[in-house]
C-alpha cells in the first residue's frame, strides 16, 4: 500500500515539476524545478528496484549536470524579451518537432505491445536475490576490473589533457607567497635612519 | 582463476598505467625542469612493459573471463607499439627545442604512456567493452598530443579536426557495437562469433558494417581517411611520427582480431567491405600523393596507401594473411619512423623546420648520408626488391593469391606502381635537382643513430626474414 502511495506521490511530483520546468519564466527557477524532477525520478527508480540507477540519477544528473546548468544559466546574460520574440518565428519548427515526438511515442507504445525484438542468447541471467548495486559491483571488480580501471585512466587523461591545453604560466601576475611573507622579519623591511636637517633623505 | 594470475597477464598495461601515474606526479612537482628526466623514465617504463611481454602476457591465454587476451598476437603488436612510442618520446626534445613557441612539457611522455596502455588494451581486447575503453584511452591522449603546440594555429586545427572526426568515428563504432550487442546478446568476441555462425540477421549485418566503418576511420582507410593529411601536417612532427606508427599498428591489429575472432563466421560479409577499403585506400593514397608539395602530407597519403596494402592481407582471411598483415605493419613502422626522423632534420637557415619537398632538392650533395637514408626508405616504401618493403608487399600479395583473390592482387600491384612514382620523385629531387639551400644543423646522437638503425634494418632486413616470419606466423597462429 505504502508503495502505491509513494509511486503516485513521486510520479505526480515528477510531472508537476517537469511542467513547471518548461513553464517557469525564470531559467534559474526552471533548472531548480528540473533538479526536483530528477530527485523524484530517482525515487521512482528506487520503487522499481533499480537502486543503482536511482543513485546515478542523483549523483550524475543532480550533482553534476544540473548544477552545471545552473552555473551556465546564472552566468549567461539572457534577455528574456528577446527570447520571447522568437517564439512566433520558430513556432512552425517547434510544432513539427512536437508532432514527430508524439508520433514516435505512439509508435513506441504500439511496438512495445507487439512484443520485444528477438535477441540472441543472454549473457547474464538476472538474480532476483542480489541487490543490483551489489551485482554491478561484483562484476565491476571481477570480470570488468581491467576495463573499469582503464576507464579511470581515460578520465585521468581527460583531466591532464584539459590542463595541458589550457593552463598557462603567466609572467605578469604577482602571486601571494605566504611562506615568504611569514619569513619576512622587521630587520629586512624597516630601516632606521637619522637624517640631518637640510640634507634630505636617501630612499 | 585467481586475480594474481590474471593481473600478471595484463602486466604490460599495469606497468604503463602505474608508470604514467607516477611520472605525472613527478611532473606535477618537478614542473618544466623535470621534462628530460620524465622523458627518459617514460622510455624506461616502455622498456619495462616490453620486458613484461615476455612473461604470461604473451602466453597466458584468456584473463577476466575472456575480456582480455594475452597471446602472441597481442604481444607482437604491443612490442611494435612500444618501440614506436619510445622513438616518439626520444625525438621530441630536439624538435621542441628548435621550434619557437611552445616548449616540450613533461606531460608529453606521460600522455604517450597512457596512449600506449590504451593501445595495449585495444590489441588484447577479447570483448567489445575492453576494445572501446582501450580505443578511447588511446584516442583521447592522441587528441591532446595533436594540439600540443598551443601557440601554433595549425597544431590547434589538427587537434580540433582529429577530435571532432574521432568522436564521430567513435560514435559510429559504438553504434555498431550496440547493434551487435543487441542482436547477439553479448559483447564477448566468442559469443558474437557464435551469433554470426547461426546465420546473419539484418541487425547483425548492420552492426558489422558500422563496426567496420569505425575501425576504418581509426586505421584511416578510404573512405574514412579525410582527416589524415590535415592532422599529420598540423601536428608537431614527433607526434605525427607517433600517429603514423603506433596507433596504426594497434588499430590494425584490433581490426584483424575483430574480423577474425568476433566476425570470423561472417567473412563473406566483411570481405566486401575490406576489399573496397583496401583497393580504394591504395589507389587514392597513390594518386592523391602525386600532387603534394608538403612532405608530411605526402607521408600521410603514403600511410593511407600502406594501410590499404596491409588490408589486402586481412582480406585473405587466412593464417598466412594475418601473418602478412603483422609483417607488413612491422616493416611499415620502421620505414615511417625513419622517414619522419629525416623530416625532423629538415630545418632552414633560422633553425625552423621546413616541410616542402622542394627543399630536399640536391640533398645528395649537401647531406649525402641523410639523402641516402631517405632514398632507402623511399625505395622500400615503393617496394623495390632488395629492401624490406618489397618483402612486406610480397607477403600480403602472396597471401591474397593463396586465398585465390587474383583480381585483388593484380589491381593492388598495378596501383603500387602508381605509388612508386611519387616515392621515386622524392629520390629524383634529392639526387638530380639543382641544390636548394642546405639544411642547418646536424642530427643529434639519438636521432642520428635511430636513422642509421632503421636504414640498416630496411636495407639488410632480408637477413632477418626467417626470424621475422617465425614471429609473425606464431603470432597469427594464436588467432586460429
Amino acid at each position: 500500500m505504502i508503495q502505491v502511495l509513494a509511486f503516485y506521490l513521486f510520479a505526480a511530483v515528477v510531472i508537476a515539476s517537469a511542467a513547471l520546468t518548461i513553464l517557469s519564466r525564470n531559467p534559474v527557477h526552471a533548472v531548480l524545478w528540473l533538479i526536483m524532477a530528477f530527485f523524484n525520478a530517482a525515487g521512482l527508480m528506487l520503487l522499481a528496484g533499480a537502486e543503482f540507477i536511482a543513485m546515478l540519477l542523483v549523483i550524475v544528473y543532480v550533482g553534476a549536470v544540473a548544477v552545471l546548468f545552473l552555473f551556465v544559466v546564472m552566468m549567461l546574460d539572457i534577455d528574456f524579451a528577446e527570447l520571447r520574440a522568437g517564439v512566433v518565428r520558430y513556432a512552425a519548427v517547434g510544432a513539427a518537432l512536437a508532432v514527430a515526438l508524439a508520433a514516435e511515442i505512439v509508435i513506441a507504445v504500439g511496438a512495445w505491445q507487439a512484443g520485444g525484438l528477438s535477441l540472441g542468447r543472454r549473457l547474464a541471467p538476472v538474480d532476483a536475490e542480489t541487490p543490483n548495486i551489489e551485482a554491478i559491483g561484483k562484476l565491476l571488480y571481477s570480470r570488468y576490473l581491467l576495463a573499469f580501471e582503464a576507464a579511470g585512466l581515460v578520465l585521468l587523461v581527460a583531466m591532464i589533457g584539459a590542463i595541458v591545453l589550457t593552463h598557462r604560466q603567466r609572467g605578469d601576475v604577482h602571486r601571494q607567497k605566504v611562506g615568504r611573507q611569514v619569513r619576512r622579519r622587521a630587520k629586512d623591511a624597516v630601516r632606521k635612519t637619522n637624517p640631518t636637517v637640510g640634507q634630505g633623505v636617501e630612499l | 582463476m585467481d586475480y594474481n594470475a590474471q593481473l600478471l597477464m595484463s602486466l604490460p598495461e599495469l606497468v604503463l598505467g602505474a608508470g604514467g601515474i607516477l611520472l605525472m606526479l613527478v611532473a606535477a612537482w618537478g614542473g618544466q625542469a623535470s621534462t628530460r628526466a620524465v622523458s627518459l623514465a617514460a622510455v624506461a617504463v616502455l622498456i619495462g612493459a616490453g620486458i613484461a611481454l615476455g612473461g604470461p602476457a604473451s602466453s597466458g591465454g584468456e584473463a577476466f573471463d575472456g575480456l582480455y587476451r594475452a597471446d602472441m598476437f597481442a604481444a607482437f603488436a604491443k612490442a611494435l607499439v612500444y618501440v614506436a612510442a619510445g622513438v616518439s618520446i626520444l625525438i621530441a626534445p630536439g624538435f621542441f627545442q628548435r621550434t619557437s613557441g611552445d616548449d616540450l612539457r613533461p606531460e608529453y611522455p606521460v600522455l604517450i604512456l597512457f596512449s600506449a596502455a590504451g593501445m595495449g588494451l585495444m590489441v588484447s581486447a577479447g570483448d567489445l567493452i575492453t576494445l572501446y575503453v582501450g580505443l578511447e584511452l588511446q584516442s583521447l591522449a592522441a587528441y591532446v598530443l595533436a594540439s600540443f603546440m598551443r601557440r601554433d594555429a595549425r597544431s590547434a586545427e589538427a587537434g580540433l579536426k582529429y577530435f571532432v572526426l574521432g568522436a564521430l568515428a567513435s560514435g559510429i563504432l559504438l553504434y555498431g557495437i550496440s547493434l551487435v550487442y543487441g542482436f547477439s546478446g553479448t559483447t564477448l568476441y566468442a559469443g558474437i562469433a557464435d551469433a554470426y555462425a547461426q546465420g546473419s540477421s539484418t541487425g547483425l549485418l548492420f552492426g558489422l558494417v558500422f563496426v567496420f566503418a569505425g575501425l576504418a576511420f581509426k586505421i584511416s582507410a578510404v573512405p574514412f581517411h579525410m582527416w589524415t593529411p590535415d592532422v599529420y601536417e598540423g601536428a608537431p612532427t614527433p607526434v605525427t611520427a607517433f600517429f603514423a606508427s603506433a596507433p596504426k599498428v594497434a588499430a590494425m591489429a584490433m581490426a584483424v582480431r575483430v574480423a577474425m575472432e568476433a566476425m570470423g563466421p561472417a567473412v563473406e560479409q566483411w570481405r566486401q567491405i575490406v576489399v573496397f577499403a583496401a583497393l580504394a585506400s591504395i589507389i587514392l593514397g597513390s594518386v592523391a600523393a602525386i600532387g603534394q608539395s608538403n612532405i608530411k602530407r605526402l607521408l600521410a597519403y603514403s600511410s593511407i596507401a600502406n594501410v590499404g596494402f596491409a588490408l589486402i592481407g586481412l582480406v585473405a582471411g587466412s593464417e598466412a594473411g594475418v601473418a602478412s598483415v603483422l609483417f607488413y605493419m612491422a616493416v611499415y613502422i620502421v620505414m615511417t619512423l625513419g622517414s619522419f626522423l629525416i623530416v625532423l632534420q629538415m630545418r632552414g637557415a633560422d633553425g625552423q623546420q621546413v616541410e616542402t619537398i622542394d627543399s630536399l632538392a640536391g640533398m645528395s650533395r649537401t647531406r649525402p648520408g641523410l639523402a641516402l637514408a631517405l632514398a632507402v626508405f623511399m625505395f622500400s616504401l615503393a617496394g623495390v626488391p632488395p629492401f624490406l618493403g618489397f618483402f612486406a608487399k610480397f607477403a600480403v600479395f602472396d597471401a591474397a593469391v593463396g586465398a585465390k583473390l587474383y583480381l585483388l592482387a593484380a589491381v593492388g600491384i598495378a596501383a603500387s606502381v602508381i605509388g612508386a612514382y611519387y616515392y621515386l620523385r622524392v629520390v629524383k629531387t634529392m639526387y638530380f635537382d639543382e641544390p636548394a639551400p642546405a639544411f642547418e644543423g646536424r642530427a643529434g646522437l639519438v636521432e642520428g643513430s635511430l636513422i642509421f638503425a632503421s636504414a640498416v634494418v630496411i636495407s639488410f632486413g632480408m637477413l632477418l626474414l626467417p626470424w621475422l616470419s617465425g614471429w609473425t606466423t606464431a603470432a597469427a597462429h594464436s588467432l586460429f
